[in-house]
């Protein structure tokens, strides 16, 4: 047991955005120990005010440059709602389509680029290339996959540009599609390549536990893994489903002084969010390489281990291509055809709400009769696990006070990435400082 | 030869210009070949405090911000502002055309007098210190991104085009979104990004600043033709270009 531990990561490295982890333990007791955001606001909800309905997209998706197309398409939905607009099946359908792309771009990124260098001892994955060259090519490669596959869904890789109130500038053409769906069966032999790699460093994984809260969407009608469709629900409330509408009784928000941005709470003192809540209420409905994937590396329903959430994501990524490889054949099997967008100005109100690959969103908007924005309020996923953050560290330090202060360093790092966060979202984050 | 020491920096954005150069591929293997990266912050552990070229990223926000951005510069030989928050503030300009303490209160309610939440004016990069180079848009071009980094290690000057998105739009053989009834900012700002938007049904929303010599006649002249008023105009012009003057590359 060490008496005194300083530990002061200013800006913790591989998250998107900026935080700090502070630790200090005097005489063997915690001093300090705070997961801090200083990320600079940005302030988008005061910003959007006085903005028309049709460029509330182009400015929200600049929240976040990694998970653009799920912000864009909460407030997309948002703005439909909130205008009374309906979009046709074949619009929702390319709209999931391009949303599971962001999904398995992101959860690439954050496997192979940003944890995995965690779990093979590496600082980053430039250093992986001389470790495991063809397991840093297969993660590239399938990147790139999803990268393409945003771009033709979504006019470009980030900050789409073909979503409108009411529809899409511009479909792809069924030629386009079918060669999509050679492209995705063709990234599965890749996909298991990345597990078995992943799979073969997970004693690496900390076998950390802590109970708390798993909030996600829960799809009913038809039961679905949603990232899109449904309403809210937790591991708290017995599979009990939320409308969207009543978002603001979920999140609860408040500020909190270490940090720029908001935290959250619902039936406990914190709650978690992402690809490990989505497994925790919607595991049984994985596509059956999800489920396998899952199996592959012992996750199970209930699981409460944090560091899980890097592997549910992978779980996700095996789901994903297949239940995209569905969607484009009920896509085929219709025909495509171009459809006229138009939409009018109107005064009202609405809530989107969808899955960010790291948790759950929601968006609200109020609009004047003239379609002008008056009122804002957004939440984002990674807010709603800073609270859990702190809650695990506040467990996890006294069990791995024991060991050197890297290790401590590391392991809270560790524990911070597996969150995937988002802190631009959030405002922005990750820096961990241990105070000398 | 010692490879160029490249550091990665960001401020005040969503980092998506970042993930352009991560979604370099395969070609960011070639990229880590032919400079040493000594820092990036997103994508590395490792820190250096000596780099000779420092790549910023994000709009300037708050004073610490400024004096970070200021020790950079005094490190670095070369700085590059990459994307619109660095290059020309970007959204994060929006904020200006309100007053701070009711941003600050919409956002933060009672809370916003604390001490962490503090903001100022946004500033782009060209406002606190000397940029060298430019890399516009929102998100940057990846192509553009590796063409400048190619001429700066052949000690050439980039030759960025000083002509509109109308440009390439037009050689793309597009159909004019103004038929469409859509407010397009195609014949003021700066292309070289292939009109990628207007390729997709969707406005030019400027992310790329004005061209030098914006030919506002010309723009007026549109508007009139489409019946179209200069406050709908103003209103796109402001998503990106709050406040904004000529972008000289």
């Amino acid at each position: 047991m060490h008496n005194n531990v300083n530990i002061n990561v200013h800006h913790v490295t591989r998250v998107e955005g900026h935080g700090n982890i502070v630790v200090n333990v005097a005489d063997g007791r915690i001093e300090t120990l705070q997961w801090q955001v200083p990320e600079a606001p940005r302030f988008f909800e005061a910003m959007v005010r006085g903005r028309s309905y049709e460029d509330i997209q182009t400015v929200v998706s600049r929240i976040c440059g990694i998970c653009s197309i799920t912000h864009s398409l909460a407030s997309t939905k948002a703005v439909e709602s909130a205008l009374g607009l309906e979009v046709s099946e074949q619009t929702d359908k390319l709209r999931i389509l391009m949303h599971y792309s962001e999904q398995l771009q992101s959860h690439i990124l954050h496997v192979g680029y940003l944890a995995a260098p965690d779990f093979f001892g590496a600082p980053s994955v430039v250093p992986l290339v001389a470790i495991a060259a063809d397991v840093v090519k297969t993660v590239v490669r399938v990147h790139r996959v999803a990268n393409e596959w945003s771009d033709l869904l979504a006019g470009r890789t980030t900050h789409p540009v073909t979503l409108r109130p009411g529809g899409l500038t511009r479909i792809p053409t069924e030629k386009q599609l079918r060669q999509l769906k050679k492209t995705l069966k063709d990234t599965i032999p890749d996909l298991k390549v990345i597990a078995d790699a992943v799979l073969s460093v997970a004693a690496n994984i900390p076998s950390f536990e802590r109970q708390t809260e798993y909030v996600s969407l829960k799809q009913t009608n038809p039961p679905a893994y949603s990232f899109y469709h449904g309403g809210v629900t937790s591991t708290d409330i017995n599979g009990q489903v939320i409308p969207i509408e009543r978002w603001h009784e979920v999140t609860n928000e408040y500020v909190c002084p270490q940090s720029t941005a908001k935290w959250t709470k619902w039936h406990r003192d914190c709650y978690a969010v992402g690809a490990l809540a989505r497994f925790n209420n919607n595991g049984e409905l994985l596509s059956p390489m999800g489920k396998d994937a899952a199996k592959m590396f012992g996750l199970k329903r209930g699981c409460c281990n944090p560091f899980m959430n890097t592997v549910a994501q992978l779980v996700e990524c095996f789901h994903v291509i297949e239940a995209s490889i569905a969607l484009i054949d009920e896509l085929l099997t219709k025909g495509l055809k171009e459809e006229k967008v138009s939409s009018v100005a109107k005064a009202g109100k609405g809530v989107g709400c969808v899955e960010a690959p790291r948790g759950i969103l929601f968006h609200e908007y109020e609009f004047d009769k003239n379609g002008s924005c008056v009122a804002a309020d957004i939440c984002i996923p990674t807010n709603q696990n800073h609270a859990n953050i702190q809650k695990d560290f506040e467990k996890f330090l006294p069990e791995i006070l024991g060991q050197s202060e890297n290790e401590i360093r590391l392991k809270l790092e560790m524990l911070v990435r597996s969150y995937d966060p988002c802190i631009s979202c959030s405002t922005h984050m990750l820096n961990v400082q241990f105070v000398r | 030869m010692d490879r160029l020491r490249v550091a990665i920096f960001d401020f005040a954005c969503c980092e998506g210009c970042q993930l352009q150069v991560v979604n370099l591929e395969e070609e960011i293997l070639d990229l880590v070949d032919a400079v040493n990266i000594v820092e990036w912050r997103e994508a590395m552990s490792e820190q250096s405090r000596e780099y000779d070229m420092a790549v910023i990223e994000g709009s300037i926000t708050r004073p610490e911000d400024e004096k970070r951005l200021e020790i950079i510069r005094t490190r670095a030989k070369t700085l590059i502002a990459l994307g619109a928050c660095a290059t020309i503030g970007g959204v994060n300009k929006l904020k200006n055309n309100f007053d701070l303490a009711d941003v600050k209160r919409y956002v933060y309610g009672k809370s916003a007098n604390m001490p962490h939440l503090d903001s100022a004016p946004t500033k782009a990069v060209d406002e606190v210190v000397k940029v060298d180079y430019k890399i516009h848009g929102c998100p940057i071009d990846r192509k553009e991104f590796t063409y400048v980094v190619r001429c700066l290690l052949m000690g050439k000057r980039p030759e960025i085009p000083e002509y509109p998105v109308c440009v390439e739009c037009k050689a793309k053989g597009n159909p004019c979104l103004w038929d469409y009834g859509q407010v397009c900012l195609g014949p003021v700002i700066r292309a070289g990004c292939g009109a990628r938007c207007p390729s997709s049904g969707f406005r030019c929303f400027g992310c790329r600043g004005y061209i030098d010599d914006p030919n506002v006649n010309a723009a007026k002249d549109v508007i009139e033709r489409y019946h179209l008023t200069v406050d709908a105009l103003k209103g796109k012009m402001v998503l990106f270009g709050s406040g904004q003057g000529p972008t000289n590359a």
